[in-house]
């Protein structure tokens, strides 16, 4: 009988860090100790544990990575499995869905801002690291993330690790004062238009829906177009391949015609995300 | 022509059933006819149509999809997938197998789903002609000719007898099969009544509804934001009966089952955009009333479904739901409010 793509594999957890009191990051192995597929940036993954469900998750680790990570925040029922369980626990694992990031098109040689809110960054993560990897391919790389708190901040050490690379800049922010925190407070919208990035910059925009209203009418306002802003969109999803229906927004599927857009694309579409 | 009398037809069906299941509309004790496996006694239904479609055949109610087993640390994924038997479909209607055209757009579409077409190479078609349409057929609306209705062996009923034409390999290879069953006669009265039913359906009320630019890219969003949603969905209840007796409607979800500790069935189900946790995700719902629910199962339909698949529509004009809707809500009315009727 034919391969059945809704026929999931088996993977291993391999290592759990913690990065905030509600997001945890998996590292995913085959049973065989190799990578659980090759992806490219952008892109998700159907995991399930049996009896729990199945969600779709993005990709966190970038492609050039010999390992497959995912950040994930405690939200639902499997998601809550998931923060229970631990290191050597098998899950199962189907994809890798969706249209990636256009790394090796659009993005090539250009400067590159990304902007995120929350668990936002989790979708955006492998980009940037994809990028910052091959530092020949791509101009100026620029992180402009906050959160609720220091302590809500998804990957804060790694981020300020990439922060030391000469071509990145990494710009943190939080929402409230905090103690032991001497950086910058403020929303991320607010914080873009500080900042105000040259309009050189491809935008990748992800985070809470209020976020990118409101920095997208920011980013208009320094000028930026729609064709040069980008988002990666989060809808409920049960297939992952175009056919239960479920992230259906006009003519075109989340999961296989996204989950990354274009502005000017999200446009043409009806306002229903 | 392929003929055979209609006192010969519970012999065919006998044979047919030897080496094939078969399926075909049967009256229930409720009045209503459904498809049913043919068993000794079981008279076919000529009923103009079955309370629930033909989509079931091919893509099931509920299925399993694998097991998978989880023991301590460990997970295993079982596939469950068999072969499965060959069978027959007698009785289809013209709407109900062009209904088959618009699932396979779906889900033989690659990534091709392989229980779907499992079921489909399985499956033959033998269709039904229909002579005597309801005023809540609109099949013609769709380019649907009820007189000629498609699949693998084309039917018609004429007096006390059935005339046969296959149309496909498979439908071909059947009649060689079965030849002892057939006569050859001459077709003059299947003619005849097709001309007749085609006249009829000409005079019906729904069939020459505006479509005008519903399936037109430059007209999605204008559509989208109509303001006649609103009124239009006030009434629904999201009961869904109406994603259920409509035979192309294909959303599914996918469950798991435990069935013992450790031991789970992942199965796919049928489901609804109209219900409100269709699209309900942890943080947030795209379609929080009933009318983006609404909404977007006519959307899907009338605007999506063509623009996606070289405009053919979501809708082959059945009927089902302008009979089951509870509050007389169909897609009838929302062709005539949106389509400038």
């Amino acid at each position: 009988m034919i391969k059945e793509e809704l026929m999931p594999c088996v993977g291993v957890i391999t290592d759990i860090t913690r990065e905030t009191p509600d997001v945890k990051t998996f590292r995913v192995m085959g049973l065989d100790g190799k990578k659980l597929f090759s992806s490219k940036p952008g892109q998700c993954a159907m995991i399930s544990v049996p009896g729990i469900g199945e969600a779709m998750i993005s990709i966190t680790s970038s492609p050039t990575k010999d390992y497959t990570e995912f950040s994930i925040k405690k939200a639902g029922k499997l998601t809550g499995w998931l923060h229970e369980a631990e290191v050597g626990q098998q899950i199962a694992v189907r994809g890798p869905y969706g249209k990636p990031f256009p790394v090796e098109e659009d993005f090539k040689g250009k400067n590159l801002l990304f902007i995120a809110g929350g668990i936002g960054l989790a979708p955006l993560f492998s980009v940037i690291d994809y990028c910052l990897d091959k530092p020949d391919d791509y101009g100026k790389i620029n992180v402009i993330y906050g959160s609720r708190s220091k302590d809500d901040l998804v990957d804060y050490e790694k981020l300020l690790e990439m922060g030391k690379k000469e071509n990145c800049q990494v710009n943190l922010t939080i929402d409230r004062e905090q103690e032991g925190w001497d950086g910058h407070v403020g929303f991320v919208p607010t914080y873009v238009k500080e900042l105000n990035p040259d309009l050189s910059y491809t935008v990748v925009v992800c985070g809470p829906p209020i976020m990118i209203k409101f920095t997208l009418q920011g980013l208009k306002e320094l000028g930026f177009k729609d064709t040069q802003v980008w988002t990666t969109m989060e809808m409920r999803m049960k297939c992952g391949i175009g056919k239960c229906g479920r992230c259906n927004i006009g003519d075109k599927y989340v999961c296989k015609d996204g989950p990354v857009f274009r502005f000017d694309e999200l446009g043409q579409l009806p306002n229903e995300y | 022509m392929l003929t055979l009398k209609e006192n010969q037809l519970d012999a065919f069906f006998a044979l047919i059933e030897k080496k094939r299941e078969l399926y075909l509309p049967v009256e229930q004790n409720t009045g209503k006819s459904e498809f049913k496996r043919w068993a000794e006694g079981d008279k076919y239904s000529t009923a103009l149509r079955t309370t629930r479609s033909a989509k079931n055949f091919f893509f099931a109610k509920s299925e399993n999809l694998y097991d998978i087993e989880m023991n301590d640390k460990k997970v295993e994924v079982i596939d469950t997938r068999k072969d499965c038997n060959d069978f027959v479909i007698f009785g289809v209607r013209a709407c109900d197998v062009r209904s088959f055209d618009v699932l396979d757009n779906v889900f033989l579409a690659d990534p091709v789903d392989s229980y779907y077409k499992n079921r489909r190479d399985h499956g033959l078609v033998i269709s039904m002609a229909c002579s005597k349409p309801a005023a809540t057929c609109f099949c013609a609306l769709f380019d649907i000719d009820a007189t000629s209705p498609n699949g693998d062996i084309q039917a018609w009923h004429v007096d006390d007898t059935y005339y046969f034409d296959p149309i496909t390999e498979k439908g071909d290879a059947f009649v060689e099969e079965f030849k002892e069953c057939f006569t050859e006669a001459d077709d003059a009265p299947v003619r005849k009544q097709k001309e007749e039913t085609l006249n009829k359906i000409e005079k019906l009320p729904f069939v020459k509804l505006n479509l005008d630019g519903f399936a037109t890219e430059e007209k999605l969003t204008e559509l989208f934001d109509r303001p006649e949603w609103k009124d239009l969905s006030e009434a629904c209840l999201g009961c869904g009966t109406c994603t259920y007796v409509c035979p192309t409607c294909q959303c599914f979800d996918v469950k798991d089952y435990k069935v013992s500790e450790g031991k789970t069935k992942r199965y796919r189900v049928w489901d609804s955009c109209m219900y409100s946790n269709f699209t309900k995700m942890a943080a947030a719902n795209p379609r929080l009333t009933q009318t983006e629910r609404f909404r977007q199962r006519f959307m899907h339909k009338l605007v999506y479904y063509p623009i996606k698949n070289e405009g053919m529509y979501g809708c082959v004009g059945c009927g089902r739901c302008l009979v089951s809707c509870p509050v007389s809500m169909n897609i009838v009315k929302v062709i005539k409010t949106m389509g400038d009727n």
